[in-house]
């Protein structure tokens, strides 16, 4: 194998493995340190996300969000952008979707309402995004402190639109009344049993086919077309971008908005999906997880479903931790994710020089 | 002595109660920043620290304990990020975020294994905690109108960090702008080529500007749990390290422009709690989510450059890779 083949090998397969492998023992290590056997808790949490029907089909739907955020926050990346506002996107995005699930004409047909629906979570979740894109590009705020404050404006914004306006009068509890029937994402245990199967109920709905569409969109959209080109080249090299005749500015505002909008679809699964209401805090942690869901899965749409798959089944094992241990919450995933972040992030290259050292030395030459 | 004059001082003086966390981090921040290391991780530092030092002071009895112990927790986050940011070169604002989340869920994971309680620390009673300090004199100016008020309530009665987060930034100002490492430290940020040229190690400046953040943050968190509440509390910090960060741009990474920032984001703060629910006549009731917001919007406002404009050490976010 020539050099170059064995370094695409380490920086392509090799890297990754070990940074995930690395934050696994970190995490295993946090387990010893709280008194609690890493092995017994890893079966528990494994049994727990896919020991059994229901737990499976809990881990496939926390999945489903991993999967939106997690595509959100790499399309970014493509571009050269950090988008850390997938909080904030998302849960307006939640606004986007409640306003035409709440107020459209109930007796329209559900593939009008549901599309229609769907389309307000990629509105708003855009929406939310193309200020910080635009104050980037032409008036050279950064994205990453922008799409922060965006995290804060959007929690207030919604609490007060919550509290004032969506409220149904008399309840104390800030949320909204119930969707409209039409707007409702079927259940996946509902269409099985429609078909004669019978499956344990779980939250899992066709929000999972939504997320493996938009999946396959992005991988599309990135290396198959024109604008998904053109993204890439302006996130590797700004200037080669511009004397190729792509505008950066340009690419930042729709690269935003397209990253905004996937964001946005968290809601379908939460509140189309799910509770059929528009509450506080639904997307609480499920756009910090994106970041974590896009570096594990090195910003490639199978890596993210790869990924969001095993955040999916940390949620919900987690979950499991939390009824059969004493000593630890469900928190430890967040514990877990921050721990990704780090190894496959931020400490990215740690293992870089000894693996190339052993396996792609630069040989002397005579 | 006229009401609206006592309900002034009050929200001045609670103000400036929860200033205190902001300067702190926002100074951690300004260190970090001018040495070219961007700190998205300042909220991290400041919830790990409130909680290690609750802890600490919880278990041993005492408040300095909690905070030398808030204080080490919080510079071994900052060398982390240190280590992966500096050493090496890994993305700044990625292994900032991970900071934080990490803070999030280990303070929720050791609550719960070290109290069993998750998400509080015991409560502290009594001289586990920092009290308030009365100033002498508080009698004698009593009774002078007006003066007497704002001495009583806003000078005095405060608990030592307060008088320190106050007494410190001066003390950044001397280090940074009047000292050689405040120069060196400058210019590691604006320029950290000709540092290394000039034979100085741009890294070694860079861990020191970071553990000089990571003390600071330390005493911003142990403030919060050990003196202004009696007990860590989930994400008690509830984005003060962002807000702590917005002060600093809003400062333009200067630290008197930085404190008077601290000073009307906390105000902000205070004037929300006293707003909530009362109707002003002619404009009715104020949303407190707008005020709430006012901070980030300013910043926002800022950054965009439509009041002034803040541009940040040059070098800030980029790692230094040295030529061989």
């Amino acid at each position: 194998m020539t050099r170059d083949r064995r370094l695409s090998w380490i920086n392509g397969l090799l890297l990754p493995l070990f940074n995930v492998l690395t934050a696994f023992i970190a995490t295993g290590i946090v387990f010893l340190f709280i008194g609690v056997d890493p092995i017994e808790a890893t079966k528990i949490l494994l049994y727990g996300a896919l020991g059994y029907d229901e737990g499976l089909g809990y881990t496939l739907y926390y999945a489903t969000n991993f999967v939106f955020t997690g595509l959100a926050v790499a399309v970014a990346f493509h571009a050269g952008l950090f988008n850390i506002g997938g909080e904030g996107q998302a849960y307006v995005g939640g606004l986007g979707i409640a306003l035409v699930a709440l107020y459209i004409n109930p007796a329209m047909s559900a593939w009008i309402v549901i599309p229609l629906a769907i389309s307000g979570g990629l509105l708003f979740g855009a929406l939310w995004a193309i200020i910080p894109a635009y104050l980037q590009a032409y008036r050279g705020s950064h994205i990453v402190i922008t799409t922060i404050m965006f995290n804060f404006l959007a929690s207030a914004l919604m609490v007060y639109v919550l509290v004032n306006i969506l409220r149904e009068v008399g309840e104390m509890s800030p949320e909204s009344g119930d969707f409209i029937k039409v707007s409702w994402l079927p259940f996946v245990h509902d269409i099985f049993a429609s078909f004669g199967y019978k499956i344990a109920r779980s939250p899992l709905n066709l929000s999972i086919l939504v997320a493996l569409f938009f999946s396959a969109a992005v991988w599309f959209f990135l290396w198959h077309t024109r604008w998904g080109f053109a993204i890439r080249a302006a996130g590797k090299s700004n200037e080669a971008a511009i004397y190729s005749g792509i505008n950066p500015k340009k690419i930042i505002v729709v690269t935003m908005c397209i990253s905004g909008a996937l964001a946005g679809l968290v809601g379908i699964n939460e509140l189309m999906g799910v509770q059929h209401r528009l509450f506080l805090n639904f997307n609480y942690g499920y756009g910090f997880g994106g970041i974590a869901v896009a570096l594990m899965g090195r910003n490639h749409p199978i890596g993210i479903l790869i990924a969001a798959f095993l955040f999916g089944i940390l949620y919900q094992g987690g979950a499991e931790l939390d009824f059969e241990l004493q000593n630890v919450s469900r928190d430890i995933v967040v514990v877990m994710q921050g721990l990704v972040i780090l190894f496959c992030g931020g400490l990215e290259y740690l293992y870089r020089p000894v693996l190339i050292r052993f396996l792609a030395p630069i040989k002397e030459s005579k | 002595m006229s009401d609206f004059f006592l309900t002034a001082v009050l929200t001045l003086d609670a103000s400036v109660r929860v200033c205190v966390p902001l300067i702190f981090a926002a100074m951690a921040g300004l260190f970090a920043e001018r040495s070219g290391v961007v700190d998205i991780g300042l909220e991290g530092k400041l919830l790990m620290s409130a909680f290690v030092a609750a802890s600490a002071a919880s278990v041993f009895g005492s408040p300095w304990l909690g905070l030398i112990a808030g204080m080490f927790a919080s510079s071994v986050l900052a060398m982390i990020h240190g280590f992966a940011s500096i050493t090496y070169k890994g993305n700044q604002i990625v292994s900032g975020v991970a900071i934080n989340i990490l803070a999030s869920g280990l303070t929720m994971i050791l609550t719960l294994a070290w109290f069993k309680r998750g998400g509080i620390t015991p409560t502290l009673q009594g001289d586990e905690r920092f009290l308030s300090i009365t100033l002498p004199g508080v009698d004698i100016i009593d009774h002078i109108p007006f003066l007497g008020v704002i001495y009583r309530e806003l000078i005095s009665g405060h608990n030592i960090l307060v008088y320190l987060a106050f007494a410190i930034v001066p003390v950044v100002w001397w280090v940074v702008f009047r000292t050689r490492f405040g120069l060196q430290l400058r210019a590691v940020g604006e320029n950290p080529k000709a540092v290394d040229t000039a034979g100085l190690s741009v890294e070694g400046l860079r861990y020191k500007a970071l553990l000089i953040g990571g003390i600071l943050c330390g005493i911003g968190g142990a403030y919060l749990s050990t003196a202004y509440n009696a007990q860590f509390t989930k994400e008690m910090t509830a984005g003060g390290g962002f807000i702590a960060l917005a002060a600093l741009i809003f400062g333009k990474w200067h630290p008197y422009r930085v404190l008077a920032a601290c000073f009307l984001f906390a105000f902000l703060q205070a004037l929300a709690i006293r707003l909530q629910g009362v109707i002003i006549p002619g404009i009715g009731e104020i949303p407190v989510q707008l005020i709430d917001a006012t901070p980030y919007i300013l910043t926002i406002i800022l950054l965009a450059g439509f009041i002034g404009k803040a541009v940040p050490p040059k070098a800030s976010a980029q790692p230094y890779i040295k030529e061989l």
